[in-house]
């Protein structure tokens, strides 16, 4: 009983004292963002391996997703003769759940699990080391540009998801299944609502990119700088940002759409 | 106790101790480096020669003890002026440390685009002048992974006199090279020590080469130093273990066994199991 009362604390322990490495290492990257204001080119390049390289992952993803459910919908709407509400139906199961989420998860495996390696091998190859001796500070070099571009990707990254997904239920259930082409946008049109919705998605895909971008970064930056510590950080980037969407979604959904 | 500052040194240690976890590092040692010399810190694998780089550097902090760097206490002084410090000075690591997503020429740069605010045109004559002196002012385009590891270590030379310091460190600047490398580097340090008037400390336990180059040795075992001079002075010491160090002999006060219960009572020992 002691044993067990004694591991739980030290289980506990360790948490809080993770939890508390990870505020102030959160703290440090607020506090150096300033320093960037004069040289916004660091956050262009980042946001171009971060962002746009990720891009092609989501369009083909986004597509993929919407033309399943455009499949998936139509066949449960149509024994109901409700097929025209299919565009709904599809538009908002994108833009309230599966575009923040999968697009999160998609971006933690692709640029997430990149971020991390490439930190904790900066790391493990000494190079943030000789960059502290050269007194430049990695944290505002190396850290925050990648940080920053992650925060402002992601929703974008989000978007671009839906907007694909819709299109992927368009091809499916206006091109091979026949519904109305104006009945599937006008329902779409008509039963989503920009706050409701679209806002709320939005707000959510925010929060799953500042997760998902503070996860890469600390898990980097904290990695144990050998082959071994670095293949196990970048695991734990995707594990982690895996768990703390899922876990964050289901309480973004309970706040925002509870009551509904 | 009131240290008055001593404009002949670069670097005083006083009485440092460090440890990592349980394991003494540093019991006690006190070193000097002069100005404008070069002074190696000699020592066995495993004796924290690098750690005590990158306690100079005021990467780590020791348990106790000073670290003066130009007269300042490097771990008691504020950031602005930890980098102000540092800018004085540059760590040579073992490896390079090379930024891999860059060229070598942009290697070279990043000090200068870092601190300074120079045209382009003055940038490059700076680049191409550092990388000159190493000779690799041709291999400008390459990137890091194209260079042998002799090159990657003259082209992080070139960046680490990039902002023209009063001090280089070198961490294991001969190890794994081949003996044409290993003369053309011992030649740079040199050179660069003279010419431009700089500190050089090196850490190392290529003897041989240390002997030729430097003006000072210190000879680091067990967290403690046990001989200082010249390598002259060094060559004829007295002490042992001195001895077993400088001419390279396998037993001595530094046992070739690690320490283990008696071999006959261990081998019997998996007989009666």
């Amino acid at each position: 009983m002691i044993d067990w009362l004694q591991k739980l604390g030290h289980v506990s322990l360790a948490l809080f004292e993770r939890l508390g490495r990870g505020g102030l290492f959160l703290m440090r990257v607020f506090s150096a963002i300033p320093s960037l204001a004069p040289r916004p080119r660091l956050v262009i390049i980042q946001l171009y391996s971060v962002g746009v390289l990720s891009m092609m992952l989501i369009v083909i993803s986004g597509l993929n997703v919407g033309m399943v459910l455009g499949l998936q919908g139509y066949n449960t709407l149509v024994e109901f003769g409700a097929e025209e509400s299919l565009g709904q139906v599809v538009a908002l199961s994108l833009v309230r759940e599966l575009g923040p989420v999968v697009a999160a998860l998609l971006f933690a495996g692709r640029a997430g699990s990149a971020l991390t390696a490439e930190i904790g091998l900066m790391k493990a190859t000494e190079q943030l080391s000789g960059m502290e001796m050269m007194a430049v500070d990695p944290m505002k070099r190396v850290i925050v540009p990648r940080f920053i571009a992650a925060v402002i990707s992601m929703p974008l990254l989000a978007a671009m998801f839906s907007a694909m997904g819709v299109l992927g239920g368009y091809f499916v259930g206006v091109g091979l299944l026949g519904v109305d082409s104006g009945a599937f946008w006008s329902q779409m049109q008509s039963k989503v609502d920009f706050y409701e919705d679209i806002m709320n998605g939005l707000v959510k895909s925010v929060v799953f990119g500042f997760v998902a971008a503070w996860i890469a970064v600390l898990v980097g930056y904290a990695a144990v700088a050998t082959t071994e510590g670095v293949s196990r950080a970048t695991t734990r980037t995707v594990v982690h940002t895996a768990f703390a969407v899922l876990g964050l979604d289901f309480i973004l959904t309970a706040l925002m759409f509870g009551s509904v | 106790m009131v240290e008055l500052h001593d404009d002949t040194l670069m670097v005083k240690i006083r009485d440092l101790r460090f440890a990592h976890g349980a394991r003494t590092i540093f019991d006690g040692v006190d070193i000097d480096i002069p100005r404008g010399k070069i002074t190696a810190i000699m020592g066995p694998s495993g004796t924290g020669k690098t750690t005590l780089l990158k306690i100079i550097g005021g990467q780590l902090a020791p348990l106790t003890g000073s670290v003066l760097v130009e007269g300042e206490d490097i771990h008691h002084v504020s950031r602005d002026n930890l980098y102000r410090l540092r800018k004085r000075m540059s760590l040579l690591f073992q490896t390079g440390a090379l930024f891999t997503d860059l060229s070598v020429f942009e290697n070279v740069a990043f000090p200068l685009r870092e601190h300074t605010r120079l045209p382009e045109s003055m940038l490059r004559d700076l680049v191409l002048m550092k990388l000159q002196v190493v000779g690799l002012r041709g291999a400008r385009d390459l990137m890091p992974a194209e260079l042998s590891g002799g090159m990657a270590r003259r082209v992080a030379l070139a960046r680490a006199i990039a902002l023209d310091p009063a001090m280089i460190m070198y961490d294991e600047p001969f190890t794994g090279q081949d003996p044409i490398t290993v003369g053309v580097i011992m030649q740079l340090i040199r050179m660069l020590n003279d010419t431009l008037g700089l500190t050089s400390i090196i850490v190392s336990h290529d003897v041989h080469e240390l002997s030729r180059i430097s003006d000072y040795m210190y000879m680091m075992a067990a967290g403690k130093i046990v001989g200082y001079g010249t390598p002259q002075e060094l060559g004829h010491s007295g002490s042992e273990w001195i001895r077993q160090f400088m001419g390279g002999l396998p037993d001595g006060p530094v046992p070739f066994h690690y320490p283990a219960v008696d071999y006959e009572q261990d081998l019997l020992a998996g007989v009666s199991a």
